[in-house]
């Protein structure tokens, strides 16, 4: 019990637990402004792949890490408008068109891979996104020695969250994103053009997801791997149920997420070999259902999410 | 000019679209394989001779169709309840982890006991498998597609756990792999030398069966219902909760039993890499197929020879044959559109 305690309270812990939560912090906000519009994303796992490995393919062909992470934005952008596209003016299932998007887009990731590099079999590792550890961050007191062990994008991560509640609650593009997820009759008789605001809510989505991905490549791994996203976009999906479509709660419910993950593999460690390693492994899929299981009962989504407005229509 | 909603689509245009989609996916799929520096034309012929051109290649299409058919049609029957399951991947794996607890050495039964009850073992399996999400989305309005999702990964990693514990073949050399299965859980060979087996018979009379089942029951006529409207449904009597219920049993179990083939009829044992996503093919099938449980034979059919295809013409042509998954995600998108053109028409 006190080594459980133990590791609530190294630095090193908290460190994993950031940098868990990174791919998950961008995610889960690119899903909720999705969400926020009335459109769900179920691309998001193909687009978190295809992020990863074009921001490493870039980094890797001898593009600044900057440029990786800005290219892996816009083909996620691309992604996005093709879900968007499919979805908003046209109205298609949101459901299949995501697992359309999310199978596309890690079939393109997949096949170019291999085109380019068809005869490796250990990655090729890229320089990834050196730790902050100097500078005035590193002295604040407590989170300092955890902030000095992030890259530039976890600090980006965190910084975006109270980016967007304010672009979500305190301007007028905000209201009108949040007004066309419940009531785009409404939004429609503002003058506001319906179709344009949601597909712009999807691509910029998509390519926050697409950077999440990107994190994982540039930042987390230094590589790419087939199935190396492994379920976060289902996850990051869970999330935003769970935080109510509100970006504070999603970045909260992002770092327990870290910090459950961190403290299992800690926890692997010194129970050792007497339970099954895989048994740990399943815990943050089992706790993104026990998420929503919790949060059920009072889960108040967009009323016109996975609703398609179409125009002159009641 | 304007849209309207076509009341009942011509027979022309329902059989016509998906042939339209395959053809705009191919075309689409054609960048990517130019960009790689291939022949596109050759390609493509190279394609079609390898999944279909002798009957050897014919019978190795019809093999790599028999579990996209039964992951085709759990997803064609949830899908018209518009019942979200798309967790036939671990549903599949977990019919499998069922077959081969019973097929390899636990039971000394004769085959045509032992067959069937391991059919039915993972079927259930399957069935019990979406029983959880099926609930949680009646009893607590929890989305299934998430949850279906989720368990995929669960159900992967307790294959891992099994194959590298209590299922472990002690006669492999490290590489985790179950037990092979007994002579008598293996489903026999249709035609001599050939790896098509009894499974393709199993999944053609699932198919029958969902056929009947869907149009010539009750329960099918409800389930039907509830997909184009649970609340009329509700409002007219129906069970609508049982509907959802019954439909996410069946899904699963159909899922299952596409596991249960691979591991008895094909590969006879159990590894962890059993299925290259036929869970999310499945999807792609019954799309294809327009949710028609007839439609998905042919719709499996065609993902199956894409596959089988690629596989050869990557060897020749040097293309990865991750270019069947691409042509795969593009007939899904592309039977989207599709679907669009039966649904509405042009009116001036």
């Amino acid at each position: 019990m006190t080594e459980a305690f133990d590791i609530l309270l190294q630095a090193s812990f908290w460190a994993a637990t950031l940098r868990i939560a990174t791919p998950l912090i961008y995610g889960t906000l690119g899903e909720l402004i999705c969400e926020r519009a009335g459109v769900l994303n179920l691309g998001i796992e193909g687009i978190m792949t295809l992020g990863a490995m074009v921001g490493w393919l870039a980094v890797y062909e001898g593009a600044p890490l900057w440029a990786g992470v800005a290219l892996a934005a816009s083909v996620g952008m691309l992604a996005g408008l093709v879900h968007g596209l499919l979805t908003v003016p046209l109205g298609l299932s949101q459901h299949v068109t995501g697992i359309g998007i999310t199978l596309l887009s890690t079939s393109v990731a997949s096949y170019t891979y291999r085109v380019l590099l068809p005869n490796v079999s250990t990655p090729p590792r890229i320089e990834p996104f050196p730790p902050l550890a100097e500078g005035w961050l590193a002295s604040i007191p407590v989170i300092g020695p955890v902030l000095a062990q992030q890259t530039a994008l976890t600090l980006a991560a965190l910084a975006l969250v109270p980016g967007l509640a304010w672009l979500l609650y305190r301007t007028p593009l905000g209201l009108a994103i949040r007004a066309v997820g419940e009531n785009p009759a409404a939004v429609e008789a503002q003058g506001i053009d319906v179709y344009a605001l949601r597909i712009g809510a999807v691509v910029f989505g998509s390519a926050l997801m697409a950077v999440g991905g990107a994190f994982l490549t540039l930042s987390a791994f230094n590589a790419f791997f087939f199935g190396m996203v492994n379920g976060r976009g289902w996850i990051c999906i869970a999330l935003v149920v769970f935080a109510s479509w509100r970006p504070g709660k999603a970045l909260l419910g992002a770092i327990l997420f870290g910090a459950f993950d961190a403290f299992q593999v800690r926890l692997q460690q010194v129970v050792g070999g007497a339970v099954p390693y895989q048994l740990f492994l399943m815990l943050p899929y089992l706790l993104s259902i026990l998420a929503l299981v919790l949060v059920s009962r009072r889960a108040a989504y967009p009323l016109a999410l996975m609703r398609p407005y179409l125009k002159g229509q009641r | 000019m304007r849209l309207e909603v076509r009341a009942h689509p011509p027979r022309w245009l329902v059989v016509a679209s998906p042939v339209a989609a395959i053809l705009l996916a191919m075309a689409l799929a054609a960048i990517p394989l130019a960009l790689a520096g291939a022949d596109v034309l050759a390609a493509y012929r190279q394609m079609a001779v390898a999944s279909l051109g002798s009957p050897f290649a014919l019978t190795e299409t019809l093999t790599r169709a028999t579990p996209l058919i039964l992951t085709g049609l759990a997803a064609a029957v949830a899908f018209r309840a518009r019942l979200w399951n798309i967790g036939a991947e671990g549903q599949l794996y977990l019919g499998a982890v069922v077959a081969v607890a019973l097929g390899s050495g636990a039971l000394s039964l004769a085959p045509p006991v032992l067959i069937p009850l391991a059919l039915a073992a993972s079927a259930l399996a399957g069935a019990l498998f979406m029983l959880g999400p099926t609930w949680l989305k009646l009893r607590l309005g929890v989305d299934e597609v998430v949850t279906t999702l989720l368990l995929n990964f669960v159900a992967l990693l307790f294959v891992g756990m099994m194959l590298e514990g209590p299922m472990k073949d002690p006669m492999s050399l490290g590489w985790p792999q179950s037990a092979p299965m007994v002579d008598a859980a293996t489903l026999p060979r249709l035609i001599g030398r050939t790896r098509l087996h009894a499974g393709f018979l199993v999944a053609l009379s699932a198919a029958a069966l969902i056929w009947l089942y869907m149009e010539r029951t009750v329960w099918g006529f409800e389930t039907r219902t509830v997909g184009s409207n649970a609340r009329a449904a509700g409002f007219a009597g129906m069970p609508v909760a049982r509907v959802f219920l019954r439909t996410g049993l069946i899904s699963g179990a159909l899922a299952g039993l596409a596991g249960a083939g691979e591991v008895m009829g094909l590969k006879g044992y159990l590894t962890q890499d059993l299925s290259p996503g036929f869970g999310y093919s499945g999807i792609v099938v019954a799309m294809l197929a327009q949710l028609d449980p007839l439609g998905v034979v042919l719709a499996a059919i065609f993902v199956a020879g894409v596959f089988v295809g690629a596989d050869s013409m990557s060897r020749t042509v040097g293309v990865p044959s991750y270019i069947a998954d691409l042509v795969v995600a593009l007939s899904l998108l592309a039977m989207l559109l599709a679907g669009l053109v039966t649904r509405y028409r042009l009116r001036r």
